[in-house]
């Protein structure tokens, strides 16, 4: 497998604060690759030493097998690059802003058109592309950001927090965008996040980084099944006797009776369903309704932060919360 | 070449946002008319200088001032690139710190050059109100010599701005930079008649060789300038190299 950005040990501090702490992470090609954490876990503070805008304080990292430290100018040539903050020149078109984007990156001035309608199609805004930027919502201005990053065929493309301050519309468009880009172009695509459900649905594989060092990697499914697996949920007309049948058959990892509900913990629920219908059919048991539950990112991310926040105390744990009520919403 | 793509790219970004932003440019054409046609008209009424028209006189040093505002203020303007994010997006780019310089540079002096121009064709318009004797070829001589001043000028912005992070400087710059240059340019009274303990305020001005020299292609043989045209040139334009290099430097050490 090919890796299109290792780290060694890349580190950066700020005074007494080490904001990233001896990274070491391995992209591979061509898949979306997240670093999820809180706010100040040092996820841009990564990407911007990535991106070659900030110097590490030590070590260093391999793009597209240029190294930062040393060919800073060959990194950029192949990166795109969305800030989390807005970086569209207001006064100027949607359409002007890409042609100076094309003519900083050095594209030809015969491709250019070509390519600049293309990327508008990409993120939809061909109607809107001679308005000025001053007039474009806050999800236009995103899309328009995404689309400047393309022009000059990156071969890695960095997203910080894409879809942050945007209403669940215009993250849905975002999202998509990705998706269609993972699709149809050779490109590899690393985002930062604190939204769960959009590394969730997005990545391929998720990085959670708190304090600056990275707590789990792994495929967000992955991640989940490390939690203990998955619950079925089942509702039958004699639960007392539904379980002990249950027991015997010795299927489930724990059962308890919730609510008047049966909860078990089971590893691959789907192929154990038949199974479990089965037991309640053999016991002359009437199942009034049965449903999976897949552990959430969520969960995983408080299994893993939170140990940091019983050793951070107070103040952690309130900035924590808010973290994950903003995950919810 | 890819260097020289990403200075066109932000020359025209630069020449875009000063058309553009319309409340500005207004102002900033009606002040240097304010100072012409009011102010011109009555201090010229009331002391005037001997074998001139002060109208005549001052209308160089208005150009000059014209020029020293636009470049002043354009330059700052990288403190909003800064606050806005926009500065990420070009330090960014494949294009290095150096040429970014130049980008501005060409970019905010063409601003400049494009107000001074516009000065100067409300001179001609304004020609008989205000007893103007101007030619064409005038306006041809005076080209080049706006040019290097303005080069000089917009460094002194582009390297005050790399020093700052934030506007709330920007009223001690125009007290403490635009408004001193300008009055000890000679662009209001002769130098020739200042005091000499004040003097040498006037002579490490470059401004002040800036408006000398326009003024001797304006008012010709009218007027006596403080060194030959061909030394105040070369010292503008030595200012000029001096300038783009401490800016070049000032610029690559932000961030």
């Amino acid at each position: 497998m090919q890796h299109v950005i290792e780290t060694r040990d890349l580190t950066r501090r700020f005074g007494a604060i080490t904001a990233v702490d001896r990274l070491n992470i391995h992209v591979r090609q061509g898949e979306i690759f997240g670093l999820l954490g809180p706010n100040g876990a040092g996820k841009s503070t990564a990407i911007s030493m990535l991106c070659t805008i900030l110097s590490p304080t030590s070590g260093t990292a391999l793009v597209n097998g240029y190294d930062i430290v040393r060919q800073p100018s060959l990194v950029r040539k192949s990166i795109g690059i969305v800030f989390q903050d807005p970086s569209v020149d207001d006064l100027l078109t949607g359409r002007e802003n890409l042609r100076m984007h094309a003519d900083l990156y050095g594209v030809p001035p015969g491709e250019q058109k070509e390519r600049i309608d293309e990327v508008l199609a990409l993120v939809e805004l061909e109607d809107r592309a001679d308005d000025r930027v001053r007039n474009y919502s806050g999800g236009m201005r995103r899309r328009l950001e995404i689309a400047r990053s393309l022009i000059h065929f990156p071969r890695v493309l960095f997203l910080d927090e894409p879809t942050i301050g945007l209403d669940p519309q215009s993250r849905d468009h975002i999202w998509s965008y990705i998706r269609e880009l993972r699709k149809s172009k050779d490109i590899t695509i690393i985002l930062t996040t604190h939204y769960m459900d959009e590394a969730d649905r997005l990545c391929d594989r998720v990085a959670i980084i708190d304090h600056g060092v990275i707590m789990a990697l792994d495929s967000p499914k992955a991640l989940k099944e490390q939690l203990g697996g998955e619950t079925i949920t089942i509702k039958t007309s004699d639960n007392q006797l539904y379980m002990d049948r249950l027991g015997k058959a010795g299927i489930a990892k724990s059962v308890a009776e919730v609510d008047g509900e049966v909860k078990m913990t089971v590893d691959n629920a789907h192929t154990l369903i038949p199974s479990v219908v089965d037991i309640a059919f053999k016991a002359g048991i009437k199942v009034e309704s049965i449903y999976v539950q897949e552990p959430q990112l969520d969960d995983v991310f408080m299994h893993y932060t939170g140990r940091a926040i019983r050793e951070g105390g107070e103040k952690m744990l309130s900035g924590m919360a808010a973290v994950r009520r903003r995950s919810i919403r | 070449m890819s260097e020289l793509r990403g200075i066109y790219a932000l020359w025209l970004r630069e020449v875009k946002r000063y058309s553009r932003e319309r409340t500005r440019l207004v102002s900033s054409l009606a002040q240097p008319l304010l100072w012409l046609v009011i102010f011109g008209t009555g201090l010229g009424s009331a002391i005037g200088i001997p074998g001139l028209n002060y109208q005549q006189f001052i209308f160089p040093g208005i150009i000059g001032q014209t020029m020293l505002f636009t470049a002043m203020f354009m330059g700052i303007s990288v403190i909003w690139d800064k606050q806005f994010g926009f500065m990420k997006e070009i330090l960014v780019a494949p294009v290095s710190r150096v040429s970014i310089f130049m980008g501005k540079v060409v970019g905010v002096a063409t601003d400049s050059l494009i107000q001074g121009i516009i000065i100067f064709a409300f001179g001609f318009l304004l020609a008989a109100p205000l007893h103007l004797s101007l030619e064409l070829s005038m306006f041809f001589k005076s080209l080049p010599i706006m040019v290097i001043i303005a080069i000089g000028l917009v460094c002194i912005g582009l390297t005050l701005a790399s020093l700052m992070n934030n506007l709330e400087n920007f009223g001690a710059i125009m007290t403490f930079v635009n408004l001193p240059m300008f009055f000890l340019s000679g662009a209001l009274f002769p130098v020739t008649r200042i005091p000499e303990w004040l003097k040498w305020a006037f002579y490490v001005n470059p401004l002040t060789y800036g408006v000398d020299s326009l003024r001797s292609i304006m008012l010709g043989s009218g007027w006596a300038s403080i060194l030959p045209i061909y030394y105040e040139v070369s010292i503008i334009i030595a200012f000029d190299i001096v300038m783009v290099m401490v800016g070049t430097y000032a610029f690559s050490r932000t961030q």
